[in-house]
């Protein structure tokens, strides 16, 4: 069964198609900006929200998102939908993995987490993972404060907390994370599934605060 | 269903991802699996306990302005519409852009563009003013006579919740400087608008599918009445919506 759900391709739609719907208006720039403004800024929280957990850090996520929302506005002619919120999030994601690992010795955001074959038999073939084999009968989930939380999330590696933060935090469904993150929709449950095991193990080990 | 196959599905399940001869499937697992069945409610405890609104960041307000700034700035002669304008501008600096820039659209385009672009900015409008619904309910014998006395026509309003489709309520809006009902539903995470205008008497045509802003909005006109559904679901979906929400309208004859 796992199987059939990997096999699934990306779909990028949206790479594809060539013509646009322009405005009768008399400047088509100004007419292209306007729509791509009313479209894609309503989500500036969201894209820096994403930004902010890829690259943890503020000065980098800020110079990230505004390249992003640069690029898409050059890149929204060939726009197909169906929406603009993983559209953009795949172009961040791009700024991210590019510019801003070189800039910061490619420590940050690393490639080979998501590219070719070694992805596949890492997290999509090897049946589950052995460091999180869970206890839950005598481990209790402590509520945390959202900065820990945050931390949590932030410390977890790079393609369980992309995962992780396009499903509960950016609420994309699956073959929208796999559109952005480039990988069959069988690779995003297993990735979260992991992150999730992670995340939970990370949150017990956690020292409870001082009261 | 073996517990590694579970133990990875029981996550799709959680997240409303699995059809539902998987989800009986990982169920009937559970059931007879004490092991997956905690496994599953250790991830929905963990779930519960990330609240996704406090987790977010929000951007901060000089990155807005770079960003603004980056574009070409709009033209000023709008001043002549904008009391169309003034019962849904909200009142921060990014929706006061987005309504000048709108009636700049007005004015440029023809009537379909002006009708079509009316619809996107209500659409996005309503998904970020948190103001999707003026009477929010799912029983369609109160989203109905809601309208009563604030329209001159009488919306359809049908319940689709068990198709796939939830009602959330009904907003006023305006389109074209008119108001017109908004009947909101919906599906998984996606909203849908449907607005509903008054139109030619005697046109009746089937749906159009068009795309604007990456938004897919299906047109149809039926019994002196214009429909648009908007939504970012896809098209085939949204074509989906339109055929239950007509099938629901004229039901079959002797049923």
């Amino acid at each position: 069964m796992l199987d059939q759900l990997q096999r699934q391709g990306p779909a990028l739609s949206w790479k594809t198609g060539n013509d646009t719907m322009e405005g009768n208006g008399s400047d088509p720039h100004q007419d292209k900006a306007r729509r791509f403004r009313d479209a894609a800024l309503p989500y500036l929280d969201d894209v820096y929200t994403l930004a902010r957990y890829l690259l943890r850090n503020t000065g980098d996520a800020e110079d990230a998102v505004q390249e992003c929302y640069l690029r898409a506005l050059r890149h929204f002619d060939t726009f197909r939908g169906p929406a603009i919120k993983p559209w953009l999030f795949a172009i961040l994601r791009n700024v991210c993995r590019g510019e801003f690992a070189r800039r910061s010795g490619g420590l940050h955001y690393i490639d080979q987490y998501v590219d070719g074959e070694a992805d596949k038999d890492e997290d999509a073939v090897r049946p589950l993972w052995q460091e999180s084999q869970l206890s839950p009968e005598t481990e209790v989930l402590h509520q945390r404060d959202a900065q820990t939380i945050r931390r949590l999330v932030a410390e977890l590696p790079d393609q369980f907390r992309e995962a992780i933060v396009l499903r509960e935090i950016n609420d994309l469904s699956y073959r929208e994370i796999a559109d952005v993150v480039g990988v069959p929709v069988g690779t995003v449950m297993s990735r979260l599934a992991r992150a999730r095991s992670m995340l939970r193990k990370a949150w017990i080990a956690e020292e409870e605060p001082a009261t | 269903m073996t517990c590694t196959e579970t133990e990875i599905l029981l996550h799709a399940l959680l997240d409303g991802e699995l059809d539902a001869g998987h989800a009986r499937e990982v169920e009937a697992h559970m059931a007879d699996c004490p092991h997956c069945a905690v496994q599953m409610r250790a991830f929905r405890e963990l779930q519960q306990a990330m609240p996704a609104a406090q987790l977010r960041f929000t951007a901060p307000a000089s990155l807005r302005r770079r960003i603004e700034k980056a574009f070409p700035a709009a033209p000023q002669r709008a001043s002549s519409r904008r009391s169309v304008l003034k019962g849904f501008v909200m009142g921060t600096a990014l929706s006061t852009a987005m309504a000048a820039s709108l009636v700049v659209a007005v004015f440029r385009t023809d009537q379909d563009q002006r009708v079509l672009g009316d619809i996107v900015s209500a659409h996005v409008r309503s998904l970020q003013a948190n103001h999707l619904t003026d009477v929010q309910t799912s029983d369609q014998h109160m989203v109905k006579p809601w309208f009563n006395g604030k329209l001159d026509i009488a919306p359809p309003v049908v319940d689709l919740t068990a198709k796939g489709f939830m009602l959330l309520g009904g907003r006023l809006d305006y389109i074209d400087g008119q108001a017109v009902a908004s009947i909101v539903y919906r599906r998984r995470q996606h909203v849908i608008n449907l607005f509903v205008t008054q139109g030619a008497a005697s046109e009746s045509h089937a749906a159009q599918l068009q795309t604007m802003q990456g938004y897919n909005i299906r047109r149809w006109a039926a019994q002196g009445l214009e429909f648009f559904a908007i939504s970012d679901i896809n098209g085939e979906e949204l074509q989906e919506f339109v055929e239950k929400f007509d099938a629901a309208l004229h039901p079959p004859k002797g049923v």
